[in-house]
């Protein structure tokens, strides 16, 4: 059955013009169209560029936890404490993201097991306002690390994230220490964090939760800095380096362990869950 | 020489018209002494009202004033002695953030903050207060001994940022960043931090994850620079006085937000206009914390400062 085939069984049980939309989706690396199913059944990595693609908090979690995990619920959180307002309400801003997306923030946390080793897993979603980190995703962040403290159990995190939430203002730097406090936490009990940097992760995530891992993977081609690539092109008047800022170029100045394809990311997830075993309570 | 701001032009002129008349009045027998007096109490009721009232984007250039005194200006007038320190090694020594031992009216102290620079050279020297991974690995390696020796920690903060550079980024500025908090967490001895100027961002909280966080009346605060807020929110860089505003990027908002402890008065005018006055106030703030928070065990500052950041938003 060639391409053709494919696409013209699958016609009839779609409305035509949903059919446009969603049955083909453009490789964001290479700008092949590929056949959604195919795209989404290969976990979201082109099969021709190998790009991986942005996914969301439940893909995630269905890609990484064993069946049958538990899905935390999203923390009460002060909205909009500084009644924030630019061009838009950042209530309406809030409001849209919501509309698009299943969660009510860009960190869900999911609680189960990683090939039968306890683990919970936080996962940051950048298609909820960039990811970007405000009261919600900080408390998310601790309340995953604090039901790893209550299971004994290790704690990861998928992060992803432009930076910091700017219409929480300073709330949302406060929320670097507030995580930080709880990575120690897991350090102190003898619980591996792991980190899992994904695309694109930089500014106040990378400079504090993302950054703290006992072991730190990449997945291929993740953007994962600190400061944008615009504000350091204005500061330094020069070209940026090839690769800048990607996750095989930080592999080679020793900002992270491993960079992994999401196809062995269980895996090896799984291997390294067995080295980094909770040492017997005292 | 004052350097005046744009919202001072009123005081300026009249300071202006106050130094004229004093200049003529030399070697002159007509008495203007009335005149004068009447005068400098109009200028400094001017310059008390317009300080009173400031709003965050005037705090934003008061905070970011030349003339404003920097961490070895606050030093030389608030502490005994300082004996700074060199290096994280690692790779370098990095003067955008300088550290050390020093003396407050009789308290040892490890002494760690931003500096800078107050001329085109120093600027140059100091990077403009913009730490490199060098310079917050060099605070995380006196942080670690302080804590060893019994020394309390006081920062003094005064960054517009950690500096974006393809180096910094190469030597892993953001693991630096996240481990000086850790470490500032992990602290067993007080610690203090006063945001004497601008506390910008990451390259800030570095520094100020502290039990006690102090902040200049006319200081500020935040998550990211107005001007970089505005360009990204607004699109254009020329909003940053609504982005300010917006942001609520002043001690006093910072206080009601129950993010800052203490607000430390500066002199009518701003710190620039009297550094030894406002190091005063200073270093008195910082004594009275430190006293304050004195033969704490280290299983109590530490849970103080988790607590002060776990509360915000919850958790």
């Amino acid at each position: 059955m060639n391409w053709f085939t494919r696409v013209r069984n699958s016609l009839p049980f779609v409305a035509k013009r949903s059919t446009e939309e969603t049955l083909w989706v453009k490789c964001p690396g290479c700008s092949e169209m590929l056949f959604t199913r195919e795209y989404e059944e290969n976990l979201r990595v082109c099969p021709r560029c190998g790009h991986h693609g942005r996914i969301g908090a439940d893909e995630r979690l269905r890609q990484l936890l064993d069946e049958g995990y538990e899905v935390l619920p999203q923390p009460e959180v002060a909205e909009d404490p500084l009644k924030f307002r630019d061009s838009k309400k950042y209530t309406d801003r809030l409001k849209q993201a919501r509309a698009k997306n299943p969660h009510r923030d860009a960190f869900t946390v999911g609680s189960g097991a990683i090939e039968g080793h306890p683990a919970v897993v936080g996962v940051q979603d950048f298609g909820f306002m960039g990811g970007s980190m405000g009261m919600a995703v900080g408390t998310a962040f601790c309340q995953g690390a604090q039901r790893a403290l209550t299971r004994k159990c290790a704690y990861i995190v998928a992060t992803a994230a432009g930076g910091a939430r700017m219409q929480e203002g300073i709330l949302s730097l406060m929320q670097m220490p507030k995580a930080t406090v709880m990575t120690r936490r897991l350090k102190e009990a003898g619980l591996p964090y792991i980190v899992l940097l994904t695309d694109p992760t930089t500014g106040g995530v990378t400079a504090s939760y993302a950054m703290l891992g006992d072991v730190h993977i990449a997945e291929p081609g993740a953007l994962i800095g600190f400061a944008g690539q615009r504000v350091i092109q204005d500061t330094i008047r020069e070209k940026l380096p090839e690769g800048f800022q990607r996750a095989e170029y930080l592999h080679k100045h020793g900002m992270v362990d491993m960079v992994v394809g999401r196809h062995e990311l269980r895996g090896t997830l799984a291997s390294l869950l067995d080295y980094l075993q909770p040492r017997a309570a005292a | 020489m004052i350097s005046y701001l744009e919202f001072e032009k009123p005081v300026a002129q009249l300071e202006a018209r106050i130094a004229e008349l004093r200049s003529a009045a030399e070697g002159d027998d007509v008495d203007i002494s009335a005149e004068l007096r009447r005068l400098e109490r109009k200028s400094a009721d001017l310059l008390a009202s317009t300080y009173a009232a400031l709003t965050p984007w005037q705090k934003t250039q008061v905070a970011r004033h030349p003339a404003r005194p920097h961490f070895r200006d606050l030093v030389h007038h608030a502490f005994d002695e300082f004996i700074p320190l060199g290096g994280d090694r690692y790779y370098g020594e990095d003067e955008a953030i300088l550290g050390g031992f020093a003396r407050l009216g009789g308290r040892r102290v490890m002494l760690i903050g931003h500096e800078k620079g107050n001329d085109t050279e120093s600027r140059l020297r100091h990077n403009f207060g913009m730490g490199k991974p060098e310079g917050y690995r060099k605070a995380i390696r006196l942080m670690e001994m302080a804590g060893r020796f019994g020394l309390p920690v006081v920062t003094l903060v005064d960054t517009s940022g950690a500096f974006p550079g393809v180096e910094a980024e190469e030597r892993g500025q953001a693991e630096a960043i996240a481990r000086s908090t850790e470490a500032c967490l992990a602290l067993p001895v007080p610690m203090v931090a006063t945001i004497v100027g601008e506390g910008g961002s990451g390259g800030a909280v570095a520094l100020a994850s502290a039990e006690r966080v102090l902040m200049f009346e006319h200081a500020i605060y935040s998550v990211i620079s107005p001007e970089g807020c505005a360009s990204i929110l607004w699109r254009t860089a020329e909003k940053a006085p609504d982005a300010a505003e917006a942001m609520k990027v002043t001690a006093q908002h910072l206080e009601k937000l129950g993010v800052i402890d203490r607000i430390v008065p500066e002199p009518v005018g701003g710190a620039h206009r009297d550094p030894a006055t406002a190091a005063g106030s200073l270093a008195q703030a910082i004594g009275e914390e430190l006293d304050a928070l004195a033969g704490r065990s280290a299983d109590e500052l530490r849970r103080a400062r988790e607590e002060r950041f776990l509360r915000i938003g919850g958790a």
